[in-house]
């Protein structure tokens, strides 16, 4: 490391180190070709599209286009009065170009989602030109504002200028109940209509939940599994395994077939006497139905890392600790429990990662109390064609999944983890 | 203090995993407080089986253990107070060394004083002072094998079981640990009972050795007269070397026996045969047979060399002799050393008394 050794030369008296990357470079080329399908696939398939997503989630510049000298004269603009006659002539030189395209109405709905009321005075101002009621030759200024009384409000104004940038985290704020106020400032939506954080709770809530029964179903199943004789525990890991070679959405629906109100649970529940028959419980379309089906679907993602962990682990661990003295729960919870952590840290993030973006169990058997972030973002994707919320949403949750990583690696430790 | 000598007594004890197969036959084996006893034997002749159900992990299928006077067998391992030092350590490895060692102190509720005391005692015992807040994977074999051994005795345990514990040394590591475990039992006094496949461990360490093989206890005895007296042919195998003749008695008296190879007769020491006509394997220790003797003794052949290998402190000398090509001499390396050429012929004698006719293999 010290600057003061002599560099080292070969036999021929080449530098070492020149010599070294010589000869690895035939080596690093083709260990670089062999990875590169994949860079390429990863690139393209997920890189890429993540970039998009973001750039749609932002994306603002559709108005900016649309009003390219209005924001030009604007800029000198302070926004406290009416804009300047510079200003009216720019908007009405802009939305004459808009009229030629028959695009103002596109504006009319943009900037009607900034202030209510633009759609109605867009279509008015569109008359007026239509009529050619607009002399060019006097002053545009005060031929717009005698078209409405809102070109004369200032409030309007200031919402274009809000527009102004390319950019916006407007679709951030939404997902989060939260808007831009005329002032430019943000703002909560009303108590009843913050739908979105109710969601974004819920989703954290049943993923820690399912997180938590997997843990709970799937340490026993993975401690038998790695205890087991052999050909004993083969045969579990093909029932633990089944799910998986199973479709996800068999698996979904069989869970409605089960735990529907005319459903087997159900009957069984009344055969063996502990409800009444006019009086079964609903065990789908709520909460009950996400977590039962959710749980089981996961298991398998919890119970594979632990079996690996519990794998490695040498059975006379535990009899050192008894020999030692330690009752069967001592040796257990001193000696056996924090050797598997790295796996219940692996089997705790993959679940709970899968869990929050969990998609057709909630959308099948979730009803309304049991769907999640991800049915809303589907919602938005396919009805009311709204990419680019969507698109916000999906990244949040992906910061949400990056995030509790981060806190996973804070406080565990990302180096152990253990897959297998 | 009167040591007991049924410290560890293991009473008719039979042991099966299968209902089938015997893996421990009608054990009869009585420990002594205090000794140092290895079960010696092959892999699979039920030695390590027996380690495990004195400490508590399997339970004996038919008869009792006792330990100093109670009978265990009902007793969960983590209440028997029996150290045990396993094959592969079975160090914590998620713990230091301290707390390794603190383990068994902490469940038994000792004080911290009394823990911190007890743990820099055993820790200089195995003269590992300041290693305490190191971690196992950052010890060596040898290391983790001494930190084994101080943990198996911290809690000061009445008996302490060792289940081949240096089986994973190096030659020259292991050895000194062996010096190292019998000096440590005899400064603390503990019982020991250790498990080995290796007869020169068991020779070096034990006060007495147990061989073991297909269930059962071949012989019981102190190293010396183990290899000096084998009692049967299985013992007289494992336990050194040995030159076997097959052959079948052809006279007997009371101290000597003729028996008959083939074309040729030895006068062997009757162990094992009783009377004319039996089959036996006589076996003879390599360094009992000499070269040229000086004086006179009562077997006396020639053989011809077939192979000499050279070993540093000793030559081995293979020769054909008496019908079998596989008898073996040890030639110890001193100033007069003897020319020795393959195929030449040299006169080969040794005392009967050394040659015990034992069972056949």
């Amino acid at each position: 490391m010290s600057s003061e050794t002599k560099q080292i030369l070969t036999t021929d008296g080449i530098p070492l180190e020149v010599s070294l990357k010589k000869a690895e470079r035939k080596n690093k080329i083709r260990a670089f070709l062999l990875v590169a399908p994949l860079l390429l696939f990863l690139i393209i398939t997920y890189i890429f599209p993540i970039g998009e997503m973001f750039s749609r989630s932002i994306d603002d510049k559709m108005i900016t286009n649309m009003l390219p000298k209005t924001f030009k004269e604007m800029e000198t603009w302070d926004g406290k009065e009416l804009p300047s006659e510079e200003v009216f002539s720019a908007f009405y030189a802009d939305f004459k170009v808009l009229v030629e395209k028959q695009e103002q109405g596109k504006l009319g709905q943009r900037l009607n989602k900034e202030k209510n009321g633009f759609n109605s005075i867009t279509k008015k101002l569109l008359r007026q030109i239509k009529r050619n009621k607009i002399n060019e030759n006097q002053s545009i200024k005060e031929q717009i504002m005698k078209v409405h009384k809102r070109w004369r409000d200032v409030e309007y104004w200031q919402a274009i200028k809000r527009t102004a940038p390319p950019y916006t985290m407007a679709k951030y704020l939404k997902g989060m109940d939260m808007y831009y106020a005329a002032d430019g400032s943000i703002a909560q939506v009303d108590e009843d209509r913050r739908i979105h954080r109710i969601l974004w709770l819920r989703t954290l809530e049943i993923a820690l939940f399912v997180t938590i029964f997997c843990f709970l179903m799937g340490y026993p199943i993975a401690h038998l599994l790695a205890t087991l004789p052999m050909k004993y525990s083969n045969l579990l890991m093909i029932c633990v395994l089944l799910p998986f070679w199973t479709s996800l959405l068999v698996r979904t629906a069989s869970w409605m077939i089960l735990l529907q109100q005319q459903g087997v649970v159900n009957d069984f529940f009344v055969l063996i006497g502990l409800v009444t028959d006019d009086n079964r419980p609903e065990m789908m379309y709520n909460k009950v139905g996400t977590y039962v089906a959710m749980t089981q679907i996961l298991l398998p993602f919890m119970v594979l890392p632990l079996y690996s962990v519990m794998k490695t682990i040498s059975p006379s661990l535990m009899r050192a600790g008894k020999s030692l003295g330690g009752t069967p729960f001592v040796a257990f919870w001193k000696v056996y429990f924090p050797l598997t952590i790295p796996g219940i840290g692996a089997g705790c993030l993959l679940v709970f990662i899968l869990a929050i973006g969990y998609y057709i169990t909630p959308a099948l058997v979730g009803g309304a109390s049991g769907t999640l972030i991800s049915n809303q973002i589907a919602y938005h994707m396919k009805t009311t064609l709204d990419w680019s919320f969507a698109s916000a949403m999906g990244l949040m949750l992906l910061t949400g999944v990056l995030a509790v990583y981060w806190i996973y690696n804070k406080l565990v430790g990302v180096d152990n983890i253990k897959l297998g | 203090m009167s040591k007991n000598p049924e410290f560890v007594k293991f009473d008719k004890v039979d042991k099966s995993y299968d209902g089938k197969v015997l893996v421990v036959k009608d054990l009869q084996l009585d420990i002594a407080e205090g000794e140092f006893i290895t079960m010696l034997g092959p892999s699979g002749s039920g030695k390590t089986t027996c380690l495990m159900m004195l400490a508590g992990f399997e339970t004996p299928t038919n008869g009792e253990i006792l330990l100093d006077g109670n009978i265990i067998s009902n007793i969960p391992p983590h209440k028997r107070g029996i150290g045990m030092v396993f094959q592969n350590y079975a160090l914590f490895p998620h713990m230091t060394v301290y707390e390794n060692l603190a383990f068994p102190l902490r469940v038994r509720k000792v004080e911290k004083d009394e823990i911190d005391k007890k743990i820099d005692k055993a820790l200089s015992m195995v003269s590992l002072n300041g290693f305490e807040s190191r971690m196992p994977a950052q010890l060596s074999g040898g290391q983790q094998q001494r930190v084994a051994v101080a943990r198996a005795l911290v809690f000061d345990p009445a008996v302490v079981l060792m289940d081949e514990p240096l089986g994973a040394l190096d030659k020259n590591l292991r050895e000194s640990m062996q010096y190292e475990i019998k000096h440590i039992h005899e400064s603390i006094g503990v019982t020991v009972v250790y498990v080995t496949h290796d007869q020169s461990e068991a020779l070096t360490m034990s006060n007495r050795i147990a061989v073991f093989n297909d269930g059962k206890v071949q012989q019981l005895s102190d190293p010396a007269e183990l290899y000096e007296k084998p009692v049967n042919s299985f013992v007289a195998e494992f336990i050194g070397e040995n030159n076997t003749f097959n052959g079948e008695v052809s006279d007997i008296d009371k101290d000597t026996c003729k028996v008959k190879l083939g074309n040729a007769e030895i006068l062997a020491n009757p162990i094992s045969v009783k009377s004319k006509g039996e089959k036996t394997t006589v076996s003879l220790r390599p360094e009992r047979a000499l070269i040229n003797p000086t004086n006179k003794m009562d077997n006396m052949f020639t053989g011809k060399i077939e192979e000499v290998i050279y070993h540093g402190d000793h030559t081995r000398i293979r020769l054909d002799l008496l019908g079998s090509s596989e008898f073996i001499l040890k030639v110890p390396n001193s100033t007069s050393n003897l020319e020795l050429k393959v195929k030449e012929d040299i006169n080969i004698g040794w005392n009967s008394i050394d040659a015990r006719a034992l069972d056949t293999k």
